[in-house]
C-alpha cells in the first residue's frame, strides 16, 4: 500500500474537522496575539524600542503558537479511541505520522499566517521583500519542530498531564531551530548579503531532514500495542 | 523475563560497594587538591573547582550518552533492563548535571566577576539537564511500565539526536568558557601535580558514576520484581 494516499486522507480528515469547528483554530491565533501583546506591555517603551525587540518576539510568539497548536493534536484520537480505529486499518504506521504531521504543519501554518501580519503592524517593521523571506523561513522552521511536536504531542496525549508536559518536552527540541530561524530574521531585516544567510538556512534544513526522518521511524513505536 | 528481588539486592549491594569505593576515592581527590597540588596564581584557592567541575560534567555527559545508547538497544531487543539502565543512568546523569551548575558558579563569580553567562558549555548542559527533568516528567507521569519503556526509549534516543544541534547552537551563540587544553601537549602545561590531580578526578566520577548506576539499576530492579508479585 502506497503510504501518500492513507497519510494524505488522515491530514484531510484531521484539517476537516478543524475546519469544522474552527474553535482551536481561534484559539490559537487569539492566544499568537495575545504573545505579541505581553510582549508590548512587559518592556520600557521609552529603553526598549520595538525594531530591537521584533525578531525575539516573531518567535516565542510562534513558538507558544505552535505549542498550544500541538497540544490538541491527538485529543481528538483519544477522546472517542479514535486512535485504535486508524490503527486497525490497513493504513501503513509511517502514514498515520505523515497524515498527523502535515495537518499539524497545516494548523501551525494557518495560525503563523495570521499572527506574522499582525507582528509586522504591532511591531511597526518595514515592508519589504525580505518579509516574504522571514515568512519562508518560518515554513522552514515549522517543518522540523512540527515532526518532532507530533510524536511527542502522542506520547503526551497518554499520559497524566498531557498540556503541560507537551511544552516541557518539546521546547528544548525547539530551541535550535527558533534560533537559527531568529539569526535569519535578523539578518534578513538588517538587509545582509546572501551569503550570511546559507550557513542558517542550511542548519535549519538539516534539522528538518534529521528530525523529520528519525520522527517517521519512531512514532509506529509510540503507536504500537 | 522474570527479575528475582533476591539478585536485586544482589545489585543493590554490589552498587553500594562501588560508591563506598569512590566516596574513599573522592575523599583522597579532595585531599590531593588541597593538599598536593599548589595554589593557581591568578585564581588562588577557586581553582581547586577545576578538580570536581569538569569531571562531574564528564560523568553527566556519559550519564546521558548511556540513555541514549541503552534506549537504542531497548528498542531492538526489548528487554525491560535495558529500561532500568536508562532511568537509572538519566537520574544519576541528573545528579551530576546539578552538580556542574552549581560548582560552575562557584568558580565562575570570583574569575569571570559573574555567577551566569550565556556561554556555550553553560547552556549546553542546562539544556541537557532540562531534557533530562523533561524525561523524568514523561516517565513520572506514565502507569504503565511497558508503555513508559517505549516512550522512555523513544525520547531518549532524540535526545540523543539533538546533542549536536545542541552544541551548534551555544557555540554559534556565545562562548567565553576555558576550552579543554590540558592534555594538549602543544599548548602550555599544567604543573605534574595539578595534572594527576585532575585525572584521578576523572577516574574518581568514572567509579562514581558506575556505583550510583548500579545500586540505582538494582532498586528499579527490586521495584519491577515486586510489582511483578503483586501482579
Amino acid at each position: 500500500m502506497s503510504i501518500w494516499k492513507p497519510a494524505l486522507a488522515i491530514a484531510r480528515k484531521d484539517l476537516t474537522i478543524e475546519w469544522r469547528n474552527r474553535t482551536a483554530l481561534l484559539t490559537a491565533t487569539v492566544f499568537a496575539i495575545l504573545v505579541l501583546l505581553i510582549f508590548i506591555f512587559a518592556r520600557d517603551p521609552g529603553v526598549i524600542g520595538l525594531p530591537v525587540l521584533a525578531p525575539a518576539v516573531l518567535w516565542v510568539a510562534l513558538a507558544f503558537a505552535s505549542l498550544v497548536a500541538l497540544n490538541r493534536a491527538f485529543l481528538l484520537e483519544r477522546e472517542h479511541s479514535a486512535l485504535d480505529g486508524i490503527l486497525s486499518s490497513p493504513a501503513p504506521r509511517a502514514a498515520l505520522f505523515w497524515g498527523k504531521w502535515l495537518a499539524n504543519l497545516c494548523f501551525v501554518l494557518v495560525v503563523q499566517s495570521v499572527a506574522f501580519p499582525l507582528w509586522i503592524l504591532f511591531f511597526n517593521v518595514q515592508p519589504s521583500g525580505a518579509l516574504v523571506l522571514v515568512a519562508g523561513v518560518a515554513v522552514l522552521t515549522a517543518i522540523g519542530f512540527t515532526a518532532v511536536g507530533t510524536v511527542l504531542a502522542a506520547m503526551a496525549v497518554r499520559t497524566r498531564f498531557a498540556e503541560l508536559l507537551l511544552p516541557v518536552l518539546l521546547l528544548p527540541f525547539m530551541l535550535p531551530p527558533v534560533f537559527f530561524a531568529a539569526q535569519l530574521t535578523t539578518r534578513l531585516l538588517a538587509g545582509r548579503p546572501a551569503d550570511e544567510l546559507w550557513g542558517w538556512i542550511r542548519l535549519l534544513s538539516v534539522y528538518d531532514v534529521v528530525f523529520l526522518a528519525v520522527a517517521t521511524l519512531l512514532f509506529p513505536v509510540v503507536v504500537e500495542e | 523475563m522474570s527479575i528475582d528481588v533476591a539478585s536485586a539486592e544482589r545489585t543493590i549491594r554490589r552498587g553500594k560497594a562501588i560508591t563506598l569505593a569512590a566516596m574513599v576515592g573522592l575523599a583522597g581527590l579532595y585531599l590531593l587538591a588541597l593538599r598536593y597540588t599548589p595554589t593557581e596564581r591568578f585564581e588562588g584557592l577557586v581553582q581547586k573547582v577545576y578538580y570536581v567541575h569538569p569531571p562531574g560534567a564528564y560523568a553527566m555527559q556519559i550519564a546521558f550518552g548511556v540513555v541514549g545508547v541503552v534506549s537504542v538497544l531497548y528498542l531492538w531487543l526489548r528487554d525491560e533492563r535495558l529500561d532500568l539502565v536508562a532511568e537509572a543512568s538519566a537520574e544519576v546523569g541528573l545528579v551530576f548535571g546539578a552538580m556542574t551548575l552549581v560548582t560552575g558558579p562557584i568558580w565562575g563569580q570570583p574569575t569571570w566577576g559573574t555567577w551566569w553567562t550565556w556561554d556555550a558549555r553553560l547552556t549546553f548542559t542546562l539544556i541537557e539537564v532540562l531534557v533530562f527533568a523533561g524525561y523524568f516528567a514523561l516517565r513520572s507521569a506514565m502507569q504503565d511500565s511497558h508503555e513508559r519503556a517505549r516512550y522512555s526509549a523513544v525520547l531518549g534516543v532524540m535526545a540523543l539526536l539533538l546533542v549536536p544541534f545542541n552544541h551548534l547552537t551555544v557555540y554559534l551563540f556565545n562562548t567565553t568558557h576555558p576550552k579543554p587544553i590540558t592534555l594538549q601537549t602543544n599548548k602550555p602545561q599544567l604543573p605534574d601535580e595539578m595534572l594527576r590531580t585532575f585525572l584521578v578526578g576523572f577516574g574518581v566520577f568514572t567509579v562514581l558514576y558506575l556505583g550510583f548506576v548500579i545500586t540505582r539499576y538494582g532498586i528499579g530492579l527490586r521495584r519491577a520484581a515486586m510489582e511483578a508479585d503483586h501482579a
